[in-house]
């Protein structure tokens, strides 16, 4: 395992190199690229299993969280992986700062960027936010969920889940369930599984599904149904969406009744899927929604463990992203 | 005035059914001869061998932003912008502040376009007041006024009863409306062709059946009333059968289309790299669909199913694109990449020559009737015609915006190459453009 208190040691090391200034999504990385973020993200979750849980491999970097919509683990996540490296860590949101007097994104990333920021983590409403951003600074950019999008590292903390508790994904079913139209973490999650390997079926009303995201890569597959029941025969992984209840609106659900009764995830439903399989969520739930209560807390559940795996991996991005930028 | 002789260039004029290799004399403010080894004393001869001579070309569909969105372009900038593209004549859309629904307004419109147009400007009016959409505007004053067609724009006339009666005042006053045939609770929040790509980019998509459905239901409408119906920049392979069945069925409708709308399709938001561009200058509405509709577009304009080439030049300033793709203003600043991409469509065998001509030409002079109020305008007709284009349909240039005169920069046809330029714009019989001399 890589020794990630040695910066020295680990700028040594063969294999593959993280090439990309910035991460947008995860379409951007190659198969071994991904691989790098989950060997990196095991010597991480080590660090975080020690006593003291933290290194100093990335002292003197500065971290600078931009967040303009509400989060409350992501945040929190990346601030927790920045300061566990050692990094000096500055939280933005767009309230309370220039943003809020109609500062542009180009110019709130320039002026971050003269701050002395190295990475930037951002969080935006409007789906491609941080490609924009990507191109205006030479701060490296990090997406942590723009609009409908990407949410890259959530779909890296999903598979770094998946291959503790199952190994390689090679031929595994992940069925991801609910509101894939306005999820950014299942576009994310489409590419980083079926690069992995991983079939995927996508599944909600017919409403929420867009049917052109099926399709296939030379490792992996990505089809789309509206019928569960079908859908988790054989299903290995289980990521249950967040419903919102706005989606009633224009008719996306007839009511959050009518979608429980298709699409919640359920003990008469898991017991389709293969036995043992995994019950993922990447929060916040609404239990008794998308998800009854026992299954969410129940023996197949994984859900806060998603929640203390994204440290590991989000350290993981951090410190390749910012060694990257010292060679 | 100059005496102009124009030696050895094609001259293609639909209007006419003119297409021969020969001379053009211009003498005295207008066109005076067409012919083969034509002798004039004095004439500032011009040797076009290998170019191609047509009537200056015509837009349906531009935006000038003066009155109200000075920043984003003036009649000044954008119609020294059409001269370069080689129109002559433009139709100014009254999406401006304040938009031209009475008299004053079109008439002070009028006294700027006097003032700094260079070239000739024909202003379109509102259909309802203040383009809201609730109330009519005063509909025979702006045909008093010199308004050559009706129409709210980007604003689509959505309430059904209203568009039916200013249909009705439309067909009374002989005035086309042209209308941008859209369904606004279809497209919600909307801001690129809905499918494979607005799905891959997490970005609300446009379904082609807003288009559509709306293009039904005004050509119902047009039929209840016998109006003229003019369907702005059609975008898709269903609306143009809708326009061939109408015209079939022997309506009163005509259509547009833009030269973005044939050259590009929705990939061009995602670019060309690796990782998606969210390229804002790709931003139009309608806005651009798939290779499918586009290959229908192109076929609807060789067959005539479409009337005209009209480019929906929309000049924006640098911040209304400089910004997330969802906030981006719509709209491609056009006029002086306009018939380069029409002839590169036509190099790679994908227009053809006449059919793109005349839908620059004869085509949008026929559909909004211009020849009534200006005689010879897009045709070459001796003793009659003013202005013409000569164009090198085989010479490459690279699109560079900083050579703009537009304000508006936004294309995302920067760094481009294209085949086809115009070199020389003759406009009231004198050379107004010359591309040799602009880049002397």
């Amino acid at each position: 395992m890589l020794d990630v208190s040695n910066p020295e040691a680990i700028a040594n090391e063969p294999g593959t190199r993280w090439r990309t200034k910035d991460l947008l999504d995860t379409d951007q990385l190659t198969p071994e690229e991904i691989d790098l973020v989950m060997s990196t993200a095991d010597a991480m979750h080590d660090v975080r299993s020690r006593p003291v849980g933290k290194v100093a491999t990335l002292r003197g970097a500065t971290v600078i969280t931009l967040f303009y919509e509400q989060s409350t683990r992501t945040r929190a996540s990346f601030e927790v992986a920045a300061k566990s490296l050692g990094a000096d860590v500055v939280n933005l949101t767009a309230s309370g700062s220039s943003i809020e007097k109609g500062e542009s994104l180009i110019d709130t990333v320039r002026t971050l960027e003269a701050i002395g920021a190295d990475v930037v983590v951002m969080r935006h409403p409007n789906s491609g936010a941080p490609y924009l951003a990507a191109r205006h600074t030479a701060a490296s950019i990090i997406n942590g969920g723009d609009g409908t999008h990407a949410h890259p590292t959530q779909a890296l903390l999903d598979l770094f889940t998946m291959r503790r508790h199952i190994g390689p994904l090679e031929g595994k079913r992940v069925v991801i369930v609910g509101d894939i139209l306005h999820s950014r973490v299942a576009r994310s999650n489409i590419w980083t599984l079926m690069a992995a390997g991983a079939s995927v079926t996508l599944c909600g009303p017919a409403t929420l599904v867009p049917r052109t995201l099926a399709g296939k890569t030379e490792r992996g597959t990505c089809d789309v149904t509206t019928n569960l029941e079908e859908a988790l025969e054989g299903a290995d992984v289980i990521m249950t969406l967040r419903i919102q209840k706005e989606r009633q609106h224009f008719g996306f659900i007839p009511s959050l009744r009518d979608y429980i009764r298709g699409y919640q995830v359920n003990a008469r439903r898991l017991a389709i899927a293969n036995p043992g399989a995994l019950v993922m969520h990447p929060g916040p739930m609404n239990e008794g929604i998308e998800i009854s209560p026992d299954i969410a807390h129940g023996l197949g559940s994984v859900i806060e463990e998603q929640v203390t795996n994204g440290v590991a991996v989000r350290m993981a991005i951090l410190y390749l992203i910012t060694t990257a930028r010292a060679q | 005035m100059t005496t102009l002789l124009f030696r050895g260039g094609r001259v293609i004029d639909p209007a006419n059914g003119v297409d021969r290799v020969c001379d053009v004399l211009v003498d005295g403010g207008i066109i005076t001869r067409i012919g083969d080894r034509i002798v004039q004393s004095g004439a500032h001869e011009i040797d076009v061998t290998g170019s191609i001579v047509t009537p200056a070309f015509v837009d349906l569909h531009t935006h000038l932003r003066e009155p109200g969105y000075e920043q984003k372009g003036t009649v000044a900038t954008e119609t020294e912008a059409a001269l370069r593209g080689g129109f002559t004549t433009v139709c100014a859309m009254p999406n401006t502040s304040p938009a031209p629904d009475s008299l004053t307004i079109v008439q002070s419109l009028l006294e700027l376009i006097a003032r700094t147009a260079r070239v000739r400007v024909l202003p379109i009016g509102c259909v309802t007041r203040g383009r809201a959409g609730k109330e009519l505007a005063d509909l025979s004053e702006l045909a008093d006024a010199g308004c050559i067609a009706i129409s709210d724009d980007g604003n689509p006339v959505a309430d059904g009863r209203l568009m039916r009666n200013a249909l009705e005042y439309a067909a009374a006053l002989r005035l086309p409306l042209s209308e941008h045939c859209d369904s606004p609770s279809l497209n919600a929040d909307g801001v690129m062709n809905e499918g494979r790509i607005s799905e891959r980019l997490g970005l609300a998509g446009q379904p082609a059946a807003a288009e559509v459905s709306a293009i039904a239901r005004n050509i119902a409408l047009a039929e209840t009333t016998g109006a003229h119906l003019h369907i702005a920049h059609v975008s898709t392979a269903r609306s143009v059968e809708l326009v061939a069945e109408a015209k079939a069925r022997g309506l009163h409708v005509t259509a547009e289309v833009t030269p973005s709308h044939l050259f590009l399709t929705e990939d061009a938001v995602f670019g060309t790299g690796p990782e998606a561009a969210y390229d804002t200058n790709a931003r139009i509405n309608p806005p651009l669909r798939t290779e499918a509709d586009r290959q229908a577009l192109l076929r609807a304009l060789n067959n005539g199913i479409i009337d005209a080439i009209a480019t929906d030049h929309a000049p924006h300033a640098i911040e209304d694109k400089l910004c997330e793709f969802d906030v981006a203003a719509p709209g491609i600043s056009c006029l002086e990449t306009a018939a380069a991409t029409i002839f590169t469509l036509v190099s790679r065998g994908e227009l053809d020559l006449l059919a793109a001509i005349r839908a620059l030409t004869a085509g949008p002079v026929a559909t909004f009737a211009l020849g009534a109020r200006i005689p010879g305008i897009g045709a070459l007709t001796p003793g009659l015609s003013t202005d013409l284009v000569v164009l090198a349909p085989g010479e490459n240039w690279t699109v560079d915006t900083s050579t703009f005169a537009s304000k508006g920069k936004n294309t995302p046809l920067n760094g481009q190459s294209l085949t086809g330029r115009v070199r020389h714009v003759v406009m009231n019989g004198e050379l107004a453009y010359s591309a040799e001399l602009a880049h002397a």
